[in-house]
């Protein structure tokens, strides 16, 4: 079907209808000092040659460093086959076919995707995923305040070891809905102290959100806090690392009643770190909630015929039905790397993803154990750890860091801004991905780093 | 054409009212609204407890194609949601204004009188002007 554009004339007739002048009318309730005037700043435009040759120069210039940083995006193995598959013709499309039932590949790729989410996570019911973790957290907390129907304060207890990014985008994500985040602090073994909840006694929450392990890589005790939310009538939002439940309980069997809502960053699962994006979100729920949960949903049905076939289904409440009043209005499928993440997972089969958990785990311990032998360094929050771990520091991290740039390492990510209370506090991370020798040239790197600020 | 019972009370967006003999009103969506929407597949309906003002959308009624919202005809607190309509959604097709009822509510004081309710007979026109 061809695309016919607009003639003047077509255009003249729809704003004589609507009785507007000019299109330029149209946007008059947007105030003046909100408008760009000029678009000086930006440069010319580059043709294919000059933006391809600006493109590698840029890339050049991150180098490949040794990369012991994690705090939400991992470095994992991404087996070569992953990718292959991805960008075949037939699976490259980044989004969902406006006629869905149309592309059966497409809608059995994300069936699938929906079916290893849930398993994974322990919960009946998966969206076809989201723009992140973050936004998949924010739209969570929208989605619990819905859900709950016992609770009228659309109040959300939000413990301080969630990872700092994720709440910042929950609380710009629902500035203007009414929400109420509650912090919750963390005990001085970097988890949430159950004790600490005494103060919310009596009191209208809505939802707890328990992110495991959390920010600080910690273990928390999902099922006392999970048993003291539904005790209080209280959803728990579980925001969990996908390769971590290889080895960790599902939220579906946190506690006495399993959390309600799981969410999570699907990056691990074959994504490349690619400077921070895209990524994707990941969402399950309970099959009470499936309503309540924005996003699409792909089904499984059979045709007229009598044939297995794949269909978009509970579309009732979304955007194109339900325009403002919709679950939300903001959320979509990242359907490519949706399709990356369900090879990954197909090729790892539940021991291979085991095994990169495990191996993942064990490579940490040996970073903590090797790194905590430096004079200077210690571990800040002794006890169950996964993924990554906080160090603290006896002096300022920055030029610690700066130095360990120069020799081409990532030493991790310094949180003493998101954390005052920490000191000089960095969070560091292994995955498979890091060998013995890369550990002990980050031990030596650092400790030279330390005596040379030491010296100075 | 719709059925309309004389003896209710109706809104301008297809809810109608019964009141009960204990002074508390049953409300639920007329005939036309049901089919307008077709077979539904989904029916939420308030809390025992919540109280509504008049206009706030208080239960969705959802279709395979559609989910909307019911709106409260009458300021008051709920006294019980149909809870049968979870199961049997399809109750409100075949019976909207018997079984397919949405819920009660005692209405605050006052309510029923600034409530702007319409007899059959108005509401009938506004079915006619809509082409219903």
């Amino acid at each position: 079907m061809a695309f016919i554009p607009h003639t003047p004339a077509d255009v003249a007739a729809m704003l004589a209808a609507i009785g507007v002048a000019r299109i330029e009318d149209l946007f008059d309730e947007i105030p003046p000092e909100l408008r760009v005037k000029s678009l000086a700043a930006i440069p010319e435009a580059l043709n294919e040659m000059q933006i391809g040759r600006l493109m590698s120069e840029r890339a050049r210039s991150d180098g490949t460093a040794l990369s012991f940083l994690g705090a939400g995006a991992y470095e994992h193995h991404i087996p070569a086959a992953v990718w292959a598959i991805t960008t075949r013709g037939e699976f490259y499309s980044a989004y969902t076919p406006y006629q869905a039932e149309a592309s059966q590949g497409t809608l059995q790729l994300i069936y699938e995707f929906q079916t290893m989410i849930a398993r994974l996570t322990g919960l009946a019911v998966a969206n076809a995923s989201m723009y992140d973790g973050a936004s998949a957290m924010a739209e969570a907390a929208l989605m619990a305040v819905r859900a709950n129907r016992k609770s009228h304060a659309a109040r959300i207890l939000v413990p301080t070891s969630v990872h700092p990014h994720y709440r910042k985008v929950a609380l710009a994500t629902t500035a203007n809905q009414g929400l109420k985040f509650e912090e919750l602090g963390f005990g001085a073994d970097g988890s949430i102290d159950p004790a600490s909840l005494a103060r919310f006694e009596g009191q209208d929450i809505t939802a707890l959100i328990i992110q495991q392990p959390n920010f600080f890589g910690r273990l928390e005790d999902v099922a006392a806090l999970t048993d003291w939310a539904h005790q209080r009538q209280a959803l728990v939002i579980a925001v969990v690392n996908p390769t971590s439940l290889a080895l960790l309980k599902p939220p579906g069997e946190w506690g006495t009643g399993g959390a309600d809502i799981a969410v999570g960053e699907g990056q691990p699962l074959g994504v490349p770190l690619s400077s921070g994006g895209p990524y994707f979100g990941f969402m399950t729920t309970r099959s009470e909630y499936v309503r309540q949960m924005p996003g699409r949903i792909v089904g499984r049905t059979l045709d007229s015929a009598g044939n297995d076939g794949f269909t978009l289904t509970l579309q009732a409440r979304e955007q194109h039905i339900r325009r403002g009043k919709a679950t939300s209005n903001i959320c979509t499928n990242q359907g490519l790397l949706v399709t990356a993440a369900t090879i990954y997972l197909s090729l790892m089969g539940p021991q291979g993803l085991e095994r990169t958990a495990a191996a993942s785990h064990a490579r940490l311990r040996e970073l903590t154990a090797a790194l905590t032998r430096v004079p200077g360094v210690r571990l800040a929050f002794p006890g169950a750890c996964f993924h990554e771990a906080v160090l603290q520091f006896d002096r300022p991290l920055a030029p610690v860091l700066a130095s360990l740039a120069a020799r081409g390492i990532h030493g991790g990510l310094d949180i003493s801004g998101f954390y005052p209370e920490l000191g000089q506090a960095l969070l560091v991370c292994a995955t498979e991905t890091k060998t013995s020798a890369d550990i002990e040239r980050y031990r030596l790197a650092l400790a030279e780093a330390l005596q040379a600020a030491r010296a100075a | 054409m719709s059925q309309v019972p004389a003896d209710l009370q109706y809104t301008k967006s297809h809810e109608w009212v019964r009141t009960l003999a204990d002074g508390t009103v049953e409300i639920g969506i007329t005939e036309h609204a049901q089919h307008a929407l077709g077979d539904l597949v989904f029916v939420e309906v308030p809390e025992a407890g919540r109280v509504l003002k008049a206009g706030e959308p208080c239960a969705v009624v959802e279709s395979v194609k559609a989910a909307s919202d019911v709106y409260a005809p009458v300021s008051g607190e709920v006294t019980a949601g149909n809870a049968q309509l979870l199961a049997e959604p399809e109750t409100v097709n075949s019976d909207s204004y018997g079984a397919g009822w949405l819920m009660r509510l005692r209405p605050a004081p006052g309510a029923l009188a600034a409530a702007t309710l319409m007899s059959a007979a108005d509401y009938q026109k506004v079915l006619d002007a809509e082409g219903g």
